[in-house]
């Protein structure tokens, strides 16, 4: 088969499975359904050679599982009764949102096409890479050589978001030995 | 171009989810969809039909490889994604010991 | 979490024991190879906190806390950033540009090579890892029931 029918298929299930985990009741199935669609993900990264991308989405996915249910199962936890909005709010986001969708269909046109991508600077990276940075990797080489100063601007939005989940917690290491205003 | 169409789809369900709840956990759920579909159309515009994955093998001849930049890209969005989904259930959980609730027009409405 | 008994039952205990020395191993393997194969510090990072989680989650909070310097853990996450930094600067003292590749680069396909990708990731592994396990054990001892205080 080729690869865009396992695609298709995939995002189907993700669509399909969003649209699951938006409008069931329990939060329980809903986070659950959630976690389907990021390990589709995972999947879909597979399948277009990303592995890097594949093995880093499944285990993201699995804390992020962790992290929600940890955060929002009680025992005592009860299901809101309404969930939603009234209907006719959700009828004009559904019409706008369909209306931006038929709009926009004509912008994939304009993009080059599936399968066969620009690659102007990644064509140097995949000739030089190796040679340059000295890794096999080239995705390694690009994140932490070619463009690692990218990288201290995302470890520093992780240091910015774990602190403020730090601090909004109100957590404190509380065994002494340094750390912990 | 169906693929893309399909992806932008994702991207717009998130969207609607992030418009029409009111719960606070099903808004972060939301968030969570359009970072799916975003990291998912970056690869997508990356593949190049016939190519391997972008990693150099001893003993393999160094065929086509399709895009690794966007791959690159993608790497940091996730992590970040999880992040802010981490600092988002925070806030929620934050809210909820405040008001005993996940509503958010109940939340609006006790704020005064 | 404050549950009666602290941590789950023995036999859990003891496959998490016997267990979680492979996962750390597992996740070190993934960080040192990142610039070899998939993974690299942000896959094997999560390995690492995964880890630690199932200790948390087999033995409770109090036990895990006895065995890990949480201090310690904050003060190294915090850090890391700061240690990035240096090595960037370092690239600029030495390499001339901010964070360039100053270490040799060594015969591609061996575990020591490609300069300083290998510590770059050691740095985002551990940052990873331990910011993620912080968020849990945050979570954790966050009680939900202790109502508005202010």
């Amino acid at each position: 088969m080729p690869i865009e029918t396992w695609l298709t298929f995939l995002l189907g299930f993700m669509i399909l499975g969003s649209i699951v985990a938006l409008e069931i009741k329990d939060i329980l199935s809903s986070i659950v359904a959630i976690g389907v669609v990021g390990l589709a993900v995972s999947l879909a990264f597979l399948f277009l050679q990303a592995p890097d991308l594949a093995v880093v989405q499944f285990l993201f996915e699995i804390f992020a599982l962790i992290i929600l249910v940890r955060a929002f199962i009680r025992k005592d936890f009860h299901v809101m009764e309404r969930a939603s909005s009234g209907r006719w709010i959700i009828g004009f986001t559904l019409i706008g949102l369909a209306a931006v969708f038929l709009l926009s269909l004509k912008v994939f046109r304009v993009l080059p096409p599936f399968g066969e991508p620009l690659m102007e600077t990644s064509r140097y990276y995949l000739e030089h890479g190796a040679a340059d940075t000295g890794a096999a990797n080239i995705v390694a080489g690009i994140i932490l050589d070619y463009r690692a100063y990218d990288t201290l601007g995302e470890v520093t939005v992780l240091l910015t978001a774990i602190l403020g989940t730090l601090t909004v917690l109100r957590f404190r290491a509380r065994d002494g030995k340094g750390g912990g205003r | 171009m169906t693929l893309y169409a399909l992806c932008f789809a994702l991207f717009l369900v998130g969207l609607y989810g992030l418009l029409t709840k009111r719960d606070l956990i099903k808004i972060i759920l939301s968030s969570g969809i359009m970072g799916y579909a975003c990291n998912l159309m970056l690869v997508l515009f990356g593949y190049r039909r016939g190519g391997v994955y972008p990693i150099l093998e001893r003993g393999r001849e160094a065929g086509p490889m399709v895009d690794p930049l966007p791959q690159a890209l993608v790497l940091t969005s996730i992590v970040i994604e999880l992040g802010v989904t981490a600092l988002l259930a925070a806030l929620a959980i934050r809210l909820f010991q405040k008001y005993r609730t996940y509503d958010i027009t109940k939340i609006r409405r006790l704020s005064g | 979490m404050t549950d009666k008994p602290a941590g789950m039952t023995l036999i859990i205990k003891t496959v998490c024991r016997l267990l979680v020395g492979l996962i750390l191993l597992y996740g070190i393997y993934i960080i040192l190879h990142g610039h070899l194969s998939p993974g690299g510090g942000f896959g094997g990072g999560v390995v690492l906190a995964l880890g630690l989680l199932a200790v948390l989650l087999a033995y409770g909070r109090e036990e895990t806390l006895k065995w890990l310097r949480l201090g310690l853990l904050k003060d190294l996450e915090h850090a890391s950033p700061l240690v990035f930094l240096l090595i960037g600067l370092a690239g600029t003292a030495w390499g001339g540009a901010f964070l360039a590749n100053i270490l040799s680069k060594g015969r591609l396909f061996a575990l020591l090579s490609s300069g300083l990708i290998l510590p770059l990731n050691v740095v985002i592994g551990l940052k990873v890892g331990l910011s993620l396990f912080l968020v849990v054990l945050a979570m954790a001892e966050f009680d939900l029931d202790k109502g508005a205080e202010e």
